[in-house]
């Protein structure tokens, strides 16, 4: 028997993890990489508490989630090829032509 | 009985005149501008007269006669001041000397103003004042009262800087406005005080209230309400009506056009103060240290005013010097309690100023605008008409009988005498007049006598148009007949005049102190005093100037000191500046405008722009157009959010979550 | 220390390392492998905890298809070692606090919370696929359809995207 704080604190590492990621890390793909870990974090939590309280519809959610993470990826590494093409560049601090 | 239930005609009709010369008179020709404004005046002056004959001849069950309520101008709980009118016989006498001199000037300034540009504003400003002191005099309370006491004052500031392209013109108006300003807050202070104990403003309730006995002694003591009051509205009476120490603005005013000088500075504006005192002479009578203070300034004028006049040299200054100390006398006058000898001093006063001032700009307009005396002479053969107006006027003023000023001076002068302590008055009383006629023949001798001082090849001396001379020979008529409604039983007549106010004025105190015989043989000897002092002042006015004339320059030399003191008016002007005008600019300008103004206003409003600014500043660099910091920003407000659902469950609804 | 904490640590450690080991490596590549390392522990976790569905889901769609689309990306881009600037100086200053602070803050909440501690789960008395797929379609059918639709409006942007312009 685990307890359920276990998952919940490996899922806020994995989470908090992830966001130092999101913050350090320069190559846009790596920063896309980070939020998919944040997703993977989230959804361990989900279940854990869908068991706990012997409900489905934690998992079910975490279906959902999974599906729209997919859908994401899809779209938003499109969106990086773009800016790969345009900018010769996977540094995400080249993507600055909002900067005055 | 028609325009005595349609007063307002008669102030509004000049208002109407000026509201249309001052709108549309800039493209009228002359014709019209006179038209306008002396069919205004003329009629108003008629509708007086009919106003007079109406009330005259109305039924005694019917006097007093009642104020007309026209409108309701401020109703505030139990308050009401209206558009209240009316009339009695004190605001008969005034109502006749505001029309009557008021359309003899008019008709007077359309010669002399004929070749001025702002012809038609001239007359639209007259007019307007015309309006304004109807409403002074016609008031039945003391709002409406105050409406025309400002408005003549705003006149007079319009009038007396008329020329305003002159500085000297526009600060004398300034000067005008801001002194009398200074004695309006007096007025004010007072009007508050008398609502605050009565209730009331308007006159018959008011008065009635304050002839009860049940007002004690306290009220009318020496710090009572009632001397406190009137000490206050004689303060306003002192900024209006020139009295020590707000006379200052009065020979400055000079600087506006003769008609000006002649209508509102002597005949009529400053008059004003009297007029109230005299209507409300029931609180001033209960009084005793009131009265005093007003007989004391008013003849401390008297003879202040007349000894500056001496030596001035300017033609207008000496007749503007010679109103104050005339002013001086009709507040003695009502000091002494003869209130019926003062407005009788004011009326004939009336006709012998405006007509000194009106023959002073006949013989200015003649000089081609020269004012200084030193540079004339020996006009009296050339200006005929004029020389024998002014000199008519002179003799008035005087008080040479059987001219107006005779009987009006010697009414003042007796009353003074008869009241208790008051031989000190009556003898500076006394000295003023002999200071009044001498200077006033000096004028006449330095202006008409002795040989030309001027270069007669430069100067054309011309008679002027009898526009300008048929008021002067109105007022010279007016100016000998005037007193004589007013002659006192001694000399025959019988005093018409006192007996026509008496519902209004009491009748004098003191004068029935001695018995008949007593005295008519004081009147007969005061008046033989009188009289022989002014014939005194004429003498040596006639040894200095036309017997010897080069003995005044060494006079003056051998009393330079005194000479200069009196020449440069005491230095009173030099003094109000050190004390009171330079203090207040550095208030003005250290305090007010740089700390307060620039420093703590501005400071503060642009302080909140810059505080803007500099917030704008620091919240900029959240949008720095930098990715990676964006992805800061989003991580701090989860983080935030974070923090508000489990740290601070009230705020939950506002994050979104609904448990 | 009965098996399954056993084995739930040493799974929790592998995820815990790659999600380490993403955060160390300099090369994107070596980053996308430790995230199929750290999925496989998860899936690994979900099976201890019994959701066999979302575990063999988490392996085939993240797993066999995300994944393998961030390797064909970087693949196709030819990503390289990340060069080292300097510019975001926020990130710089303010990263690690944040991140100790968010762990923090959640550290206290889990804490916090009266979520049974002790009570670790029972096997689910239903098949777990089953019990999932009735609820999918029975109270979940609504949303369901919409993900049908998110994935097909994924698909035509990605085309969109992607596609090389026309010369």
């Amino acid at each position: 028997m685990v307890p359920t704080s276990y998952y919940l604190i490996l899922s806020a590492v994995l989470f908090g993890l992830g966001v130092v990621a999101f913050v350090f890390k320069r190559n846009v793909i790596t920063i896309f990489m980070s939020i998919e870990l944040m997703l993977n974090a989230v959804n361990l939590a989900f279940v854990a508490f869908s068991q706990a309280r012997h409900q489905s519809d934690g998992q079910v959610f975490v279906l959902f989630v999974i599906v729209v993470a997919a859908a994401e990826a899809a779209v938003g590494l499109g969106i990086i090829i773009l800016m790969a093409r345009n900018r010769q560049s996977l540094n995400v601090e080249r993507v600055d032509l909002l900067k005055l | 009985m028609p325009i005595l239930d349609h007063l307002w005609i008669i102030p509004l009709l000049p208002l109407l005149g000026s509201a249309l010369n001052g709108l549309l008179g800039g493209k009228w020709p002359n014709k019209i501008v006179n038209s306008v404004a002396l069919g205004a005046t003329g009629l108003s002056f008629l509708f007086a007269l009919e106003a007079v004959r109406e009330f005259l001849t109305l039924s005694p069950d019917k006097l007093p006669f009642a104020p007309q309520h026209y409108f309701d101008w401020i109703v505030a709980g139990s308050f009401r001041a209206g558009f209240d009118l009316q009339i009695d016989q004190l605001t008969i006498v005034m109502l006749m000397v505001v029309t009557g001199v008021g359309f003899l000037i008019h008709i007077y300034a359309t010669g002399y103003m004929a070749h001025e540009s702002g012809y038609y504003r001239f007359f639209s400003y007259l007019n307007l004042f015309m309006f304004f002191m109807l409403v002074l005099v016609m008031a039945a309370n003391y709002v409406l009262l105050f409406v025309g006491w400002e408005g003549v004052g705003l006149c007079s500031y319009l009038l007396i800087g008329f020329y305003f392209l002159k500085k000297s013109a526009s600060d004398a108006g300034k000067k005008a406005f801001i002194v009398n300003r200074i004695g309006d807050f007096g007025f004010m202070l007072g009007m508050f005080l008398l609502f605050r104990t009565f209730h009331t403003l308007d006159f018959t309730t008011l008065f009635a209230a304050a002839s009860n006995p049940a007002w004690g002694h306290e009220a009318w003591g020496q710090f009572g309400t009632f001397t406190i009051a009137c000490l206050l509205l004689f303060m306003g009476a002192t900024g209006k009506s020139a009295q020590l120490p707000l006379y200052v603005w009065l020979p400055d005013a000079m600087e506006g056009p003769t008609p000006v000088s002649a209508l509102i500075h002597a005949a009529t504006m400053v008059t004003a103060g009297v007029y109230v005192v005299a209507r409300s002479h029931i609180l001033f009578v209960h009084s005793e240290t009131a009265m005093v203070v007003v007989a004391v300034v008013g003849c401390a004028t008297a003879f202040f005013a007349a000894t500056i006049g001496l030596v001035q040299t300017d033609i207008k200054r000496v007749l503007a010097y010679s109103t104050v100390s005339q002013l001086g006398y009709m507040f003695l006058a009502c000091g002494v309690g003869a209130f019926s000898a003062g407005i009788f001093h004011l009326m004939t006063h009336a006709f012998f100023k405006a007509l000194l001032f009106l023959a002073a700009g006949s013989v200015i307009h003649a000089m081609g605008g020269e004012q200084d005396m030193r540079k004339m002479g020996g006009l009296s053969k050339k200006i005929k008409y004029t020389y024998r107006t002014m000199l008519i006027a002179t003799l008035a003023i005087a008080g040479i009988p059987p001219l107006a000023g005779f009987f009006s001076k010697d009414a003042i002068l007796l009353s003074a005498f008869q009241i208790e302590g008051g031989h000190p008055l009556y003898a500076i009383g006394l000295l003023t007049a002999l200071l009044t006629s001498f200077y006033m023949f000096r004028l006449i001798f330095l202006t008409f006598h002795g040989k030309p001082r001027y270069d007669e090849h430069h100067v054309h001396v011309h008679e002027s148009p009898w526009s300008m001379l048929g008021p002067l020979v109105a007022l010279a008529v007016l100016s000998v007949i005037g007193g004589w409604i007013a002659a006192p039983a001694l000399w025959g007549g019988t005093d018409y005049f006192a007996s026509f106010l008496a519902p209004v004025l009491a009748a004098p105190q003191g004068a029935e102190a001695l018995n008949e015989a007593a005295a008519h043989q004081l009147e007969i000897i005061l008046a033989i005093v009188a009289v022989a002092s002014a014939l005194l002042g004429w003498g040596v006015a006639y040894w200095l100037y036309m017997r010897q004339p080069d003995k005044p320059e060494r006079i003056a030399q051998s009393t330079r000191p005194v000479y200069n003191t009196l020449l440069n008016k005491y230095y009173v002007d030099e003094f109000y500046s050190a004390l009171i005008i330079k203090p207040l600019m550095w208030i003005s300008t250290n305090i007010f405008w740089k700390f307060v103004d620039v420093a703590a206003i501005d400071g503060t409003v642009n302080g909140i722009a810059s505080g803007a600014t500099s917030v704008g500043d620091i919240v900029r660099h959240t949008q720095s157009g930098n990715t990676r910091s964006y992805a800061v920003w989003v991580i701090i407000g989860a983080l935030v959010v974070i923090a508000v659902i489990f740290f601070w469950p009230a705020l939950r609804p506002v994050v979104g979550m609904v448990r | 220390m009965t098996p399954q904490l056993a084995v739930f640590f040493v799974l929790a450690a592998l995820a815990v390392l790659g999600a380490l080991n993403l955060i160390i490596q300099r090369h994107p590549i070596h980053s996308a492998l430790s995230l199929i390392v750290v999925m496989i522990a998860l899936a690994g976790l979900y099976l201890l905890m019994g959701s066999e569905f979302v575990a063999a889901v988490q392996i085939i769609v993240y797993g066999g298809a995300i994944m393998v689309l961030f390797v064909f990306v970087i693949m196709l881009l030819n990503a390289g070692v990340e060069e080292r600037t300097n510019i975001s100086k926020l990130a710089g200053i303010a990263g690690i606090p944040l991140a100790v602070a968010l762990l923090g803050f959640l550290a206290a909440a889990i804490a916090r919370s009266n979520e049974s501690a002790q009570a670790g789960f029972e096997s689910s008395t239903l098949a777990n696929t089953k019990e999932i797929s009735t609820m999918l379609f029975k109270d979940f059918v609504y949303p369901f359809e919409l993900t049908s639709f998110l994935i097909l409006v994924a698909i035509l942007g990605a085309i969109v995207l992607a596609q090389r312009e026309k010369s």
